[in-house]
């Protein structure tokens, strides 16, 4: 791997110069390296993060095709990463004019990278050199542990798609979602309920005390009534202190709470395993971001380079070429969904709304359709919108708010449906629905979505078990993989782990569904779901699996 | 052929069948009318959209994707990983590593064999086939003009009339992957496999290549001086100049020596001639091999095949037949691995089939006889009084016979077991037939282990 040449990173300085003036956002510097066929072999298995740790699984194949990106969401080929200073990587024979292309793609990536709020936990450190001192810490730890090491990571990873990342955002933006203070919260809901047991007159009292004393002196009435709770209850103060640190070590998530609640790794013989569950949690986290912004991501990158690269003087003389490349990322397919254009055609749109105020109100609530076409408040802030989009919101979001049903009529998009033709043996594609609901639905459940797993910790509590919930949400489990996982959460609990989750209950000879001509094409049956509530249990790398109720 | 299948039924019928047996034929011969019934059998499973997270920058932008790169890299890798995958077994853990996915038979003898070693980190997903089972129909985003309704493309069910085969040949669509991204299988398998009791027939072609050796002589230069051969020249050379006018007297201090008299050794490259070998496939393709079991012997069978084709480069010979009640012959290793189950069992009618090839073009003298025939243990021929008689013959000119039974999880000794054990065949030549039994949850190593079962010298 080496540095792209001078006259190349001349003009990617120069690219920088026109993307900043267009009002693009990122740090000064950057490194891009010329990357051949073998670099790039040694750099995807490790997410194209060239200081990742080393771990066995990256040189064997993993598992292809369906599921694939459920397991593996990180994408493993990026052209570029999000560390300081951005390194991206170049094939060595690219023209100039595909390379200025590229650059603006890149460029509006580390725009992207360094200015959405969903990477915020990425931007106070640089992620390359934390993977090195920690690649280092595990190639020590290997010397002195062996292959229990890749035991451990290996755990660590089956429960990596688990993190917390959601609340790992929260605690870096908190909301304001009540104005009361901690200190009256804990009074009231937990030291007078659950501490001192008042009686439900009394309680009430406090109360009436407390609304009293609002009503009287306003907002500084909350230190005088607590100089009274002070007083009657001398041991408030220190049990406040002492709920104010136990809550903040709340852990976020199944790494975090085994970190903290295990017997297993809190031993003194395994505490190096903690190091490592928290690269690999770290690890997690750091890709969190970029599988949930995939398709703005994407979008962003190709709106700025066709933006940029028509603009930019250098390169005039080949807009044809641009324009064939161009296409083959940005059109959008027949059947089939690319995030380049969609996402691209999303922001030329938002920012066409914007210029025509069409965001606002009262285009929403117009019906006349003409009235809808010719709208135009010529309100002209698009440009600062899109940057406002790429700034606050994530896929989800993104496509929840912005798949109109304008957008959908007016980019001719359809959801396609598919179904057996048993005369002539074929698939047959076809339109199935122009509606817009229907289409987000479908984009939404394309999306990466882990299961939401939670730590029940009353029904754990007995002999030392770890007890998971599967939060339904009308979505079963592989199956396959629960044995595994469980094994090696196990293992790292120290104790029996139970999972419980929802599976469909056989609906009777499912196999036998009519396959033949008799039904036709046009009733397709769809079986009715019953669902049923299951736990499964791991205690001594022995799998159960039992129906609740 | 239906009804052929009954008037076999009958016979056997009539000669006594136990209620097991007699159930476990009905169950075929339904099996095998559903199929015909079905016409070409199950379509395969309709194509997948790409996910939003495939499409990634390097090959959207810069055209550039990744190969495996040189599998001879990997190849020390593979043992490690083997090795590594024993020790998981050790500490109580279970195995990851699956070395398979390695078969991409192709028409013609254009036949490609690969391993990847595969594993899956296990984690806790959403059920990927959930939403398809649900929604049969959705298959994703389209754009483009068309009424809701409209049909706007086409795609074969099928993409050859060969149909999509029992079990392998499932999630083949990925072969071009597969392919840049393969192991060298045979070349994993040849440190250990030999093809065992090789005698001497017919040597007509080369099996190990060829070997290097000081055998041809060149003038002027070389590894290593042939005095005989230069003296002899060198006085081949003074003859014709004169130098010796009397044969009985010869004075060397007269002679003159040219450098191209000088006779050297060289190394050469010989082909060593050795016995060949003929190489059997006989493949149980009747109803009751539906699923795992056919999976399992296609897929030892393809291990062999390409150890076979690494290690002897396409000098051993090979036919392929199959059988259900009756066995026939098909031209190449793509049929043989991609036919369809269907129809009943009579092991026998292979082995007779075996032995009239093998006397009809007089095999037997001029090469080494191998026999794998794959089978899931059923027979309706339960007591093999028709089948042991065959097998005996074959022994006769054989050079070994591996069976492997894929037992059905759900049955316990079956009849090919039963009455191969009991016929007293392999105790009494062990060196001559072989037995191996699989579970149906038997996974890559275990196959490969039966192959060396199978191919062993060892007693």
């Amino acid at each position: 791997m080496e540095l792209i040449d001078q006259h190349t990173k001349d003009i990617m300085e120069g690219c920088k110069v026109r993307a900043r003036a267009a009002g693009l956002r990122f740090e000064d510097e950057s490194l891009e390296y010329v990357v051949t066929n073998r670099d790039l072999l040694e750099l995807s298995p490790k997410l194209m993060i060239p200081t990742l740790y080393d771990y066995w699984v990256h040189d064997v194949e993993v598992l292809k095709g369906k599921g694939k990106y459920e397991l593996y969401p990180s994408n493993p080929y990026e052209t570029v990463i999000n560390t300081r200073p951005a390194i991206s990587y170049y094939n060595d024979n690219n023209p100039d004019w595909l390379n200025v292309m590229i650059f603006y793609h890149v460029l509006a990536h580390i725009d992207f990278f360094q200015n959405n709020i969903f990477f915020r936990h990425t931007w106070d450190y640089d992620f390359t050199g934390e993977a090195l001192s920690d690649k280092r810490v595990i190639a020590k730890l290997r010397s002195e542990h062996g292959r229990w090491v890749d035991y451990v990571i290996e755990f660590s990873r089956s429960i990596d798609n688990l993190v917390g990342y959601y609340q790992e955002l929260e605690n870096l933006f908190p909301v304001a979602t009540t104005r009361h203070t901690l200190r009256l919260d804990y009074y009231f809901d937990i030291f007078l309920q659950d501490i001192k047991k008042v009686k439900t007159n009394e309680y009430i009292k406090e109360i009436e005390r407390y609304n009293q004393c609002r009503a009287e002196i306003g907002e500084l009435c909350e230190d005088i009534f607590f100089a009274e709770v002070d007083r009657r209850y001398p041991e408030f103060k220190a049990l406040l202190a002492k709920h104010k640190s136990t809550r903040t070590t709340r852990p976020n998530d199944l790494l975090q709470h085994i970190l903290a609640h295990s017997q297993f790794v809190n031993k003194e013989e395994n505490k190096w395993m903690k190091t490592i569950i928290e690269i690999v949690r770290k690890t997690s986290l750091f890709f969190q971001p970029q599988i949930r912004t995939k398709i703005m991501n994407e979008g962003w990158a190709s709106y700025w380079h066709e933006t940029l690269f028509l603009q930019d003087d250098r390169i005039r003389g080949h807009e044809v070429e641009f324009a064939r490349v161009n296409a083959g990322v940005t059109a959008m397919p027949r059947v089939g969904l690319n995030p380049y254009a969609l996402g691209m055609r999303l922001f030329y749109d938002i920012e066409e709304a914007a210029d025509k105020g069409k965001l606002h109100w009262d285009f929403q609530r117009l019906n006349d359709a003409h009235a809808r076409d010719t709208f135009d408040t010529h309100a002209g802030n698009g440009r600062d919108y899109v940057f406002y989009v790429r700034e606050n919101l994530s896929d989800f979001n993104f496509i929840h708010q912005f798949v109109t049903q304008d957008f959908v009529n007016r980019h001719r998009l359809f959801v396609a449906g598919r179904r057996l033709n048993e005369s002539k043996m074929v698939w047959e594609y076809y339109v199935k629905s122009r509606d817009a609901e229907a289409y987000r639905d479908m984009l939404r459940q394309s999306l990466y979505h882990p299961p939401t797993i939670v730590i029940d910790h009353d029904k754990g509590k007995q002999n030392n078990a770890l007890y998971l919930v599967h939060t339904f949400e009308e979505k079963p489990l592989l199956k396959d993989f629960i044995p595994n996982t469980l094994l090696g959460i196990e293992y790292l609990w120290g104790g029996s782990v139970m999972l419980e989750t929802h599976e469909l209950a056989p609906t009777g000879p499912r196999s036998d569904r009519p396959r033949s001509g008799t039904s036709g094409v046009d009733t397709p049956e769809k079986p009715e779901l019953r669902w049923q509530r299951v736990v499964y249990s791991m205690e001594n790398r022995q799998i159960k699996r039992q129906l609740m109720e | 052929m239906k009804k052929s299948l009954w008037e076999i039924y009958q016979s056997l019928k009539e000669k006594g069948l136990s209620p097991e047996q007699e159930e476990k034929i009905l169950v075929e011969i339904r099996l095998s009318e559903a199929h015909m019934e079905e016409g070409q059998g199950t379509p395969k499973a309709p194509p997948v959209q790409p996910s939003i997270y495939a499409f990634n920058d390097m090959a959207m932008l810069q055209d550039l994707t990744v190969g495996m790169g040189n599998y001879y890299a990997h190849i020390r890798t593979i043992d490690e990983l083997l090795a590594k995958d024993r020790q998981r077994a050790k500490d109580g853990f279970p195995r990851k590593l699956k070395v398979g996915r390695m078969i991409k038979p192709g028409r013609g003898g254009r036949e490609k064999v690969i391993v990847v070693p595969t594993t899956a980190e296990e984690k806790l997903i959403h059920d990927p086939s959930f939403r398809q089972e649900e929604e049969e129909e959705e298959a994703g985003a389209g754009s483009g003009e068309g009424q809701e309704g409209d049909v706007i493309g086409e795609e074969p069910v099928r993409p050859t009339q060969q149909g999509g085969g029992a079990g392998p040949g499932q999630g083949e669509g990925e072969e071009h992957e597969l392919e840049s991204t393969a192991y060298d299988m045979g070349r994993i398998l040849t440190e250990q496999f030999e093809l065992p009791n090789l005698k001497d027939k017919g040597k007509k072609r080369s099996l190990t290549r060829y070997t290097y050796d000081l055998t041809d002589r060149h003038r002027g230069f070389g590894q290593v001086l042939d005095k005989k051969a230069t003296l002899r020249k060198i006085v081949e050379t003074n003859i014709h100049l004169g130098n010796i006018p009397d044969v009985y007297d010869i004075d060397p201090v007269g002679f003159l020596i040219s450098p191209k008299d000088m006779i050297y050794r060289i190394l050469s490259r010989e082909k060593d001639l050795e016995s060949q070998a003929m190489v059997f496939f006989v493949r149980d393709y009747s109803g009751s091999m539906v699923g795992k079991t056919t999976e399992l012997v296609v897929a030892q069978h393809v291990l062999i095949y390409s150890w076979l084709l690494y290690q002897y480069t396409h000098q051993v010979e090979t036919r392929f037949i199959l059988h259900d009640t009756k066995a026939k012959e098909v031209p190449d290793f793509y049929t043989y691995y991609n036919s369809k189950v269907a129809g009943g069992t009579q092991v026998s009618s292979a082995y007779k089939l075996v032995n009239s090839i093998v006397k009809e073009e007089n095999l037997a003298k001029d090469y080494n006889i191998y026999v794998f025939h794959g089978t899931d243990g059923d027979d309706w021929d339960t007591e093999g009084r028709e089948s042991i008689p065959q097998l005996n013959i074959m022994l006769g000119y054989a050079n070994r016979v591996g069976i492997t039974v894929a037992r059905h999880s759900s049955s316990s000794a079956t009849e090919v077991e039963r009455y191969v054990k009991r016929s007293g065949l392999l105790n009494a030549s062990p060196e001559l037939i072989r037995m191996d039994i699989l579970d149906d949850d038997a996974d890559e190593s275990r196959l490969i282990e039966g192959i060396r079962h199978l191919i062993s010298q060892e007693k």
